[in-house]
């Protein structure tokens, strides 16, 4: 059903909404920004509708709601074990269709890719989301190539116009509530986006092969590997384990997984102290290949959404949407060095 | 021909090489410009002067080639130019151009509008500063950086204002991957050590530049909502004793320093040698005559000074002393490196 309701009818749903949920959705931090007297917009719990950043796009992404940089999984000491406490409330959480489309990929991997995780599980069951429509393309998105600027699998949309919420709301539970709220019953569906500024096509033929290309060879010199590209996805799943003890006897602690970036040094380290793709050209090789080869090969479906934060943030200006759109012509090259053998 | 140069320096011109002719020089405070006043610029220099420009180094212009029969002229065409940087004229009429030179103009780098390391605004805050101190006789250097880059080389003015910023850490957004604790190392000062696969910041060696901010890929670190500067006192150049301006407070807030700029003006006007040649004596002399503890008795009264800050004791003054080159003249270096004294000399 589709509502238009009023800042207060607004406001008292959310108020509805907290009685059963914590609540999630991009917020601007004032001041918080990287350089100085700049805002970040990330995401976080908020308390009010007016604490939702509905018109600019999230620097970080939804995924932050069930997988946090940092996370205490459980406490230690020498014959005890006890499990950090799960969340007291289920969660909702407001986002965009590709981050709507990125939890299905995030789903993918922690709970259909063997046995799920624990972790993710207890957070992601209830979890209940709220599609932010899109009126206007970001900057840097490529939703549109991706397929992932229609998702609908949504429990409530919203359109903020001018203080108006436009509202499509197939939850049964929140549609009575609206109405009971006195929300006006209007026909409305959430705004899309259908033509980004940048548009991506991924080669049909694209193999591993492409990794011999000159292509990923730039990224030796002009990639940082600091891993913000990987921080900021909303597909990005991998963590590393931490045993952090609290003392120097090592018998009291606390185990932490934090998110792990696969161009930050460290990530191929093996015991024995070798290390598997040293340069950044190799590690942007790897991500750019899981992102839009090795998933699908797996799970017959792309990783990569085509949300753009990769591309927002880069302090090197390196463009994810610019290397998938090379890797036609990296596998023309690969193939040409292979017929010249 | 008669001209009063006092007044013709005071009035912002200049007494040249040429008889009869001047230059006129144009303070831009914080640096920054709309970029229409360019072409007024152009059009004093090409309509007066010589139809050139010089760019001075603390951020003015100088118009050379301009006879002295045009000078009134030229304040009259300079009158918007003084209204669109925002220079008081308090004591004269519009139209009679720039009413005091001795306070130099207040420069600063290009600040937080538009560089990633700078911590505050620093053209606003040049613009903010001269309007407190301008128009003054007094020969004072006030300069503004935005970080301990220090590009606008603060130890080179009276009063030195590098931007600072104290790091605030939020442990559950730091995924351990060490990017500050390197680009502190790298960059500054080596005040981070991982603890625990976190960092540990020593408050003591952090300046405050905020590289462990700009590194971090999560925002872990992000900036102090208040601003801090570090405070440096009386750099100076010139022919007997140059020195660069020495340390004097870390994490100072605005307030205070707009204060310590107030008293030190009075201090300067107190203690000036009246006799001092063209009425200029660099602050840093006169703190050599009067002693250290009498200026700070002047500088700090009424200044508020945040929890954080901290004073330097003592300031540790030092410098090149060309006078002292006499007693040293019958030494030279040898080929091999060590000194040899001629003492025939």
């Amino acid at each position: 059903m589709g509502y238009i309701a009023d800042t207060s009818q607004f406001e008292k749903l959310f108020s509805y909404w907290k009685e059963e949920y914590e609540i999630w959705a991009p917020r601007r931090f004032q001041g918080g920004g990287r350089f100085s007297d700049t805002d970040a917009v990330r995401y976080a719990r908020v308390d009010s509708p007016s604490e939702i950043e509905f018109e600019e796009k999230s620097a970080y992404s939804w995924k932050e709601t069930v997988f946090p940089p940092s996370e205490t999984l459980f406490y230690f000491s020498q014959n005890h074990v006890e499990e950090a406490e799960a969340p007291a409330k289920k969660r909702l959480v407001f986002l965009r269709s590709c981050d709507l489309a990125a939890v299905r990929r995030m789903d993918q991997i922690y709970l259909k890719n063997g046995d799920p995780d624990y972790y993710y599980a207890r957070k992601r069951d209830g979890l209940a989301f709220v599609l932010i429509g899109c009126p206007h393309t970001c900057e840097n998105g490529f939703c549109v190539s991706m397929g992932t600027n229609a998702s609908d699998n949504y429990d409530m949309s919203v359109d903020v116009t001018d203080g108006a919420y436009y509202i499509d709301c197939p939850q049964e539970d929140w549609s009575r509530k609206l109405e009971e709220l006195g929300a006006a019953p209007a026909e409305h569906k959430p705004s899309r986006v259908t033509e980004n500024k940048v548009s991506v096509r991924i080669p049909d033929n694209l193999t591993y092969e492409v990794g011999k290309s000159t292509m990923w060879n730039q990224y030796d010199k002009r990639c940082i590997n600091c891993g913000r590209c990987n921080f900021v996805c909303p597909t990005c799943t991998c963590f590393t384990m931490q045993d952090m003890y609290y003392d120097a006897d090592g018998k009291v602690g606390e185990r932490r997984r934090v998110q792990a970036s696969c161009m930050v040094d460290g990530y191929t380290d093996v015991a024995g102290g070798a290390s598997y793709r040293k340069k950044n050209g190799q590690r942007m090789r790897f991500k750019t290949l899981h992102k839009v080869l090795d998933f699908r090969e797996r799970f017959g479906y792309q990783m990569c959404v085509g949300c753009g934060r990769c591309d927002d943030i880069c302090p090197e200006y390196i463009s994810f949407s610019h290397i998938i759109n090379h890797l036609e012509e990296g596998m023309k090259e690969a193939q040409a060095d292979d017929n010249s053998k | 021909m008669d001209m009063n140069t006092k007044e013709l320096k005071k009035n912002a011109f200049r007494v040249t090489k040429v008889r009869g002719v001047t230059s006129s020089r144009v303070r831009v405070p914080g640096g920054l410009l709309k970029a229409e006043y360019l072409g007024k610029i152009q059009k004093i220099a090409e309509t007066y002067g010589n139809g050139t420009v010089n760019l001075t180094a603390r951020q003015g212009f100088e118009i050379p080639g301009i006879p002295f029969e045009k000078i009134p002229e030229v304040n009259q065409a300079l009158q918007e130019i003084i209204d669109g940087t925002g220079v008081n004229q308090t004591g004269k009429e519009r139209g009679e151009g720039y009413p005091a030179s001795g306070t130099r103009n207040v420069s600063a780098c290009v600040g937080n509008r538009v560089c990633p390391y700078a911590c505050y605004d620093t053209t606003a805050l040049a613009q903010k500063i001269e309007k407190v101190i301008f128009p003054n006789d007094l020969h004072v250097k006030v300069v503004l950086t935005g970080c301990p880059n220090d590009c606008q080389k603060v130890r080179m003015g009276d009063i030195g204002i590098m931007g600072m910023t104290e790091p605030q850490f939020d442990p559950d957004r730091c995924v351990s991957c060490g990017a500050c604790i390197k680009a502190c190392r790298s960059k500054s000062v080596d005040a981070l050590t991982s603890v625990r696969f976190r960092p540990e910041r020593d408050s003591y060696k952090c300046i405050g530049c905020g590289e462990c901010i700009n590194a971090c890929p999560d925002l872990a670190w992000t900036r102090s909502q208040k601003k801090y500067f570090r405070v440096t006192l009386l750099g100076r150049t010139g022919k007997k004793n140059p020195r660069m301006g020495v340390d004097f407070i870390k994490w100072a807030d605005e307030d205070s320093i707009i204060q310590i700029i107030k008293n030190t003006y009075e201090y300067t006007r107190h203690y000036i040698n009246p006799d001092s040649p063209g009425g200029k004596e660099h602050i840093g002399y006169i703190v050599d005559r009067t002693g250290t503890e009498e200026f700070l008795r002047w500088a700090l009264k009424d200044v508020h000074l945040p929890d954080i800050a901290e004073v330097y004791t003592p300031l540790n003054w030092n410098g090149v002393e060309y006078a002292h080159n006499k007693y040293f003249g019958n030494q030279r270096y040898h080929e091999n490196g060590t000194i040899v004294t001629d003492f025939s000399k």
